[in-house]
């Protein structure tokens, strides 16, 4: 999935500066296809076939996450902590999406592949860099959530 | 026409990650957490299925629907990258909740903030398209 990136830069013109962008991306508009039907898929996922149930989450889950101070865990599809409009328009909710945006960008195309690309897919054909990938998508996961939301979020 | 096929497969895609909720931050801690084995269940099935596919697809030669044989390229070998870009995409994955499918899925949910992520992601890539020659691969 983490392709369309790639090719969503060439097509705004980054290969006239860097060598890696500079591609036929015409070559690559199915990926975009495939972007913009998970675009359809996630509007019809909630428009047509939601009935507003809750994430049952566990409860040591839920206890966490208020000590972290979030709140109504689980009754919508992300935290409002992090996806409303009033934590966008503050100094640090902005950048956090921010931040975590760039990290999952220039991450995935280091480590040339998503969850997508080297969990699923890459360790489906038993590929040995996949499996590295995806130890090393646990360590940054791991320390992200038990060393770094800590000091990030409290209540 | 030809797009066609792809259109579909990122529809399914979009409408199982969210009927999943794989698409939630809530659940992508608690993955992390190791609290539920709801996210290891998806993807560990997956992988399940993914394995035995591709192993069917290799061993009876399927085509694909242009009538050519299936190739799947494998991974160029290495470490560095794997590891520690792997570990940069973890620590985005986990403080964003969402990793490039669930990004877009998203949008289509109507939440709009995640397209400041997406925005990012891009930014992110283009450094990395910077930085690449001098990055250790």
């Amino acid at each position: 999935m983490s392709s369309n990136l790639d090719t969503l830069c060439s097509i705004g013109g980054a290969g006239k500066y860097v060598n890696y962008f500079k591609v036929d991306w015409r070559a690559n508009r199915w990926n975009l296809t495939t972007v913009a039907g998970a675009i359809i898929g996630g509007f019809i996922a909630v428009q047509f076939l939601s009935d507003g149930s809750t994430i049952d989450l566990s409860k040591q889950t839920v206890e966490d996450l208020n000590i972290l101070g979030f709140k109504n865990v689980g009754e919508s599809i992300l935290p409002s902590e992090l996806y409303s409009w009033d934590a966008v328009l503050s100094l640090k909710g902005l950048s956090i999406l921010i931040i975590a945006g760039f990290l999952v960008g220039f991450g995935t195309r280091y480590a040339n592949g998503c969850t997508s690309g080297h969990a699923i897919s890459g360790l489906s054909n038993l590929q040995l860099p996949s499996l590295i990938a995806v130890i090393g998508f646990f360590i940054g996961g791991l320390i992200m959530t038990h060393l770094i939301f800590p000091l990030l979020f409290s209540a | 026409m030809n797009y066609i096929k792809y259109l579909l497969v990122g529809i399914f895609f979009g409408i199982v990650l969210v009927k999943s909720e794989a698409v939630s931050w809530y659940r992508i801690f608690e993955m992390f957490k190791f609290q539920s084995f709801h996210m290891y269940g998806i993807i560990g099935s997956s992988v399940i299925s993914g394995v035995l596919f591709v192993a069917f697809i290799k061993t009876r030669g399927i085509n694909n629907l242009k009538g050519e044989k299936i190739k799947i390229l494998p991974k160029e070998p290495g470490i560095v990258r794997y590891l520690l870009g792997g570990t940069i995409f973890g620590f985005g994955w986990a403080l964003a909740g969402a990793c490039p499918g669930p990004m877009y899925i998203l949008v289509g949910t109507g939440i709009f903030s995640m397209l400041i992520v997406i925005a990012a992601a891009l930014l992110g890539t283009l450094v990395y398209g910077l930085l690449k020659d001098k990055l250790p691969h």
